[in-house]
């Protein structure tokens, strides 16, 4: 993990005291930014820091206020992505940015598809390319498909497959990981190592700072825009890794607190759902946090959406508080009291045009109307209350959602179904994308749901998470059930063990 | 600590999957059902009146058809980018009384021609620049030029006339003859059609023209030149509107103030019965001739079955009610599809995992 970055050869990428601002909001102040050839850089920063900024300045998406992009040490200016495609820069962005319509092979190639004579489209080519690239990742995806309707795991193996489809000399990965498992991740790594050998420059972005220590040699930390500090990792521990994000050091990550169980609020028999999970029975009890845990794929989210009525249900039942829920009906799970946080944010759990205040408000409306009328006031000091409790960084709380960094858009989801008072919640990968100082936040507050008698689901793909708050872990694999394990005796190797199906055995 | 998979065996090929392209299958599907409605109708028609299907019958219906397809071939270009033209209609008078104008003053047909798709594509410019340029939504900007070409072309034009008398004979023949029952304006519009259609499949262009319809943003991080994109798309558009004048001339040689007026309203619908989505990034230029061809042989099975034509508006109505219904209901049972596909798909490879 020793690899000081060779004084040698000149950085081919770099930011020169780049500032840049949205309104009132300095996104970035004077920062500046070296990527050598050969290295993995890591860019590490609380929620709102400048990351995402820094990488769109980067890729030609912002131009920057002041100061400059250089490449090969002479100033450019990027006047689009595409230029920045030009000089051999990938980029992959925090939110997948996929074409629907279009099929897989069509999304890698999109600008730059293999050519046949007069200029047409090479379809087998791009096909043949797809498939390679697939097998690159380990991923069995049909080059084919429309990207419609793919998990967001799938998306972000689209978006990698995208960003490793040319050979890229800097690729930028923006939380390329948020959505992946283990299995997924060591794939990426291996490629990112291999690129790495063959002197491309990588800059990587990861709240799990495991991560960062894992594949990086040097680290970049920004705080409100500014740079704290470039340095090699080589030395470093992940404590002082936070005290440079947040500025203080941090209280404990998972402080789950010990309750003793009550009444089962959520009771799930043979739960089945054709050709995506089956027979799935489990108990959640008042007080309880569940962890739900598996590979991405096992059937996780499916089950979720499927207790909370957005998908249909083939066979089984649903209780909640001892009263059967009606099959794919969110209205009445939700008047039962249950709650679910989605996964996938920006579809589901967000409408990005309104204001955060009406967007945290939105599930309170049954509350907060009088009359028929929305009581802005009271919308508002809700909202308020939530939004403080979560520390959502924002500059008004007026602002559309989509002026908010990823972690912060997150972190309204979370605020606007917490806001509902749920007997039973449900939350799928909460703190994905959500910095490390508000993650025990999260986690305080799941903690703390729970000791007041509020039965929880936790979907995660963090293992540690899983470990540090579940007082008991389901695994999930390829769509059954395949452990129930308690606290005690959980820990990575039992999980794992039953995740891929080894423990069935 | 990341966990590794202590055993990343490599995965086995994937097996020819039974449904790719399911998009493609279902869009080729939607074509097959509104051919199947046409060919319907034209076989009841047919029994109902043995007439119907001579060779001047089949010549009509071509030719009545030949118009619409022209321009909601171009309309469809735009309609994929997730924008719209209003001003097709307006284009297709002005460029159609311009054409006439000058031929009535001695000129040459193909220059003539040539005039009206000049004209056509200066509008379309236009168009394109208003949507690409201003943040402005293309149904606002192009109502806005519908009216200020109508309103320029009723200025010009007056309550003058051009009637079959003030065109040269050959331009009008033409306009009217083929070979047997396929009428040359049929064959200039089914060649603009499939040059069309092999455009937006194979070449890298085209497919952008889907990619900006389908996730404008996404495009613009891809590095599509999106403007340029939406200029070309309204260019085609406004083109085709303009050859489709230069044919309306030749086929009716009758051309005032009021032609193509409401035009654009059945163009879009033909696109829409055709299954170009309104929402961008999805269609084919084939379906929406189809769509024009059944649309514009309603008109003309009616009279045939002995129904007032007043039925036919009614009629054209349901139709794109249908179709937009049965696009939805398919939208979601593809959207279904996938997600339980690749559910299916993601537990296969860990089995042999767990296997080894
Ligand atoms: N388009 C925009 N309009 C207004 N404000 C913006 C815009 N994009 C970013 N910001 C603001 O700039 C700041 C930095 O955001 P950025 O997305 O770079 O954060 P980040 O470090 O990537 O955070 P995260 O870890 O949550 O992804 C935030 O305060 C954000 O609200
Ligand atoms: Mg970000």
């Amino acid at each position: 993990m020793t690899h000081p970055p060779d004084p040698g050869p000149a950085p081919v990428l770099a930011l020169r005291d780049v500032t840049k601002s949205f309104g009132a909001v300095r996104a970035l102040r004077g920062v500046s930014l070296e990527l050598f050839p050969g290295e993995v850089h890591a860019l590490a920063g609380e929620n709102g820091a400048g990351k995402s900024t820094l990488i769109k300045t980067l890729a030609g998406v912002h131009r920057p206020d002041a100061g400059q992009v250089l490449l090969d040490g002479e100033p450019v200016v990027f006047h689009g992505p595409g230029d920045a495609r030009d000089a051999g820069i990938a980029v992959i962005y925090q939110e997948p940015t996929l074409f629907p319509d279009l099929s897989i092979a069509e999304n890698i190639f999109m600008g730059r598809r293999p050519r046949r004579a007069l200029g047409r489209i090479d379809h087998k080519a791009t096909h043949a390319a797809t498939a390679a690239l697939m097998k690159r990742l380990g991923v069995d995806l049909d080059p084919d498909r429309p990207a419609r309707g793919l998990s967001i795991a799938d998306q972000q193996i689209v978006e990698i497959a995208k960003a490793l489809s040319f050979d890229a000399r800097v690729l930028i990965m923006d939380e390329p990981t948020a959505a992946l498992t283990g299995s997924e991740v060591a794939r990426l790594f291996g490629v990112v190592r291999t690129l790495r050998e063959q002197g491309a420059a990588v800059l990587f972005i990861s709240h799990r700072l495991e991560e960062i220590f894992e594949i990086c040699q040097r680290v970049t930390t920004l705080r409100d825009g500014a740079r704290i500090a470039g340095e090699p990792l080589a030395g470093m521990t992940e404590d002082d890794l936070v005290r440079r994000m947040v500025g203080r050091d941090l209280d404990e990550l998972y402080p789950k607190q010990d309750v003793t169980p009550g009444e089962v609020a959520l009771s799930v028999r043979r739960l089945t759902r054709e050709g995506v999970f089956t027979d799935v029975s489990f108990e959640v009890r008042c007080g309880e946090i569940v962890g739900l845990a598996g590979l991405v794929g096992a059937g996780r989210t499916e089950v979720a959406r499927a207790v909370f009525g957005i998908d249909r249900w083939d066979a089984g039942e649903v209780e909640v508080d001892g009263r059967r829920l009606a099959n794919g009906a969110p209205s009445i799970a939700m008047a039962a009291g249950l709650a679910l946080v989605p996964e996938d944010r920006r579809a589901q759990g967000l409408v990005m045009d309104m204001s955060i205040e009406r967007n945290i408000g939105l599930t309170g409306l049954r509350t907060t109307v009088r009359a028929g009328l929305v009581d802005r006031g009271a919308e508002r000091s809700r909202s308020l209350d939530w939004a403080v409790k979560l520390q959502v960084k924002y500059a008004r709380i007026a602002d559309a959602v989509s002026t908010l960094s990823g972690g912060n858009q997150q972190k309204v989801v979370l605020a606007k179904w917490l806001a509902t008072g749920p007997k039973v919640l449900i939350v799928d990968e909460p703190t994905r994308g959500i910095d490390v100082g508000t993650k025990a936040e999260v986690h305080r507050l799941l903690s703390q749901l729970a000791a007041d008698g509020v039965a929880v689901l936790m979907i995660s793909s963090d293992l540690p998470e899983i470990l540090g708050m579940a007082d008991r872990v389901l695994v999930m694999h390829e769509g059954r059930l395949t452990a129930e394990i308690p606290r005690s005796d959980a820990t990575e190797e039992t999980v794992m063990a039953a995740a891929t199906g080894r423990a069935a055995a | 600590m990341t966990v590794t998979t202590p055993n990343p065996t490599p995965l086995a090929e994937a097996p020819p999957s039974s449904g790719t392209r399911l998009v493609d299958r279902v869009f080729r599907m939607r074509e097959l059902a509104i051919l199947a409605v046409f060919l319907v109708m034209i076989a009841v028609t047919q029994a109902g009146n043995s007439e119907f299907l001579s060779e001047q019958g089949v010549k009509d219906l071509l030719l009545n058809a030949t118009i619409l397809v022209l321009v909601a071939t171009g309309q469809s270009l735009v309609v994929i980018t997730r924008n719209v033209d209003l001003s097709v209609g307006s284009t297709l008078g002005i460029t159609a009384f311009a054409a006439g104008d000058y031929l009535h003053g001695g000129g040459n047909p193909v220059v003539a021609v040539v005039l009206a798709v000049l004209l056509g594509v200066g509008f379309g410019l236009l168009n394109g620049l208003l949507v690409s340029l201003g943040q402005v939504p293309a149904l606002v900007v192009t109502l806005g030029t519908l009216y200020i070409i109508r309103g320029v072309d009723s200025i010009w034009v007056g309550s003058r006339q051009i009637t079959a008398a003030d065109l040269p004979g050959g331009f009008v023949d033409f306009g009217s003859g083929g070979i047997s029952a396929v009428p040359w304006l049929a064959l200039i519009a089914l060649a603009v059609l499939a040059a069309t259609a092999y455009y937006l499949k194979h070449y890298g262009s085209g497919r952008e023209l889907y990619a900006l319809g389908s996730n404008p943003e996404a495009a613009r991080l891809a590095g599509i030149p999106v403007r340029k994109r939406i200029l070309a798309a309204y260019t085609v558009c406004g083109a085709l509107a303009g050859l489709a004048g230069a044919m309306y001339l030749a086929r009716f040689g009758n051309v005032d103030s009021g032609t193509g007026n409401g035009y654009e309203l059945t163009v879009v619908s033909a696109v829409v019965v055709g299954g170009v989505a309104f929402t961008g990034g999805s269609g084919s230029v084939y379906g929406a001739a189809l769509g024009g061809l059944l649309l514009t042989s309603v008109n003309s099975v009616l009279p045939a079955l002995g129904v007032s034509s007043v039925w036919v508006l009614a009629i054209n109505g349901v139709l794109l009610l249908l179709a937009i219904a049965v696009d939805r209901i398919v939208a979601l049972r593809v959207a279904a599809a996938l997600k339980k596909r690749s559910a299916r798909r993601r537990t296969a490879p860990t089995k042999e995992n767990a296997g080894a």
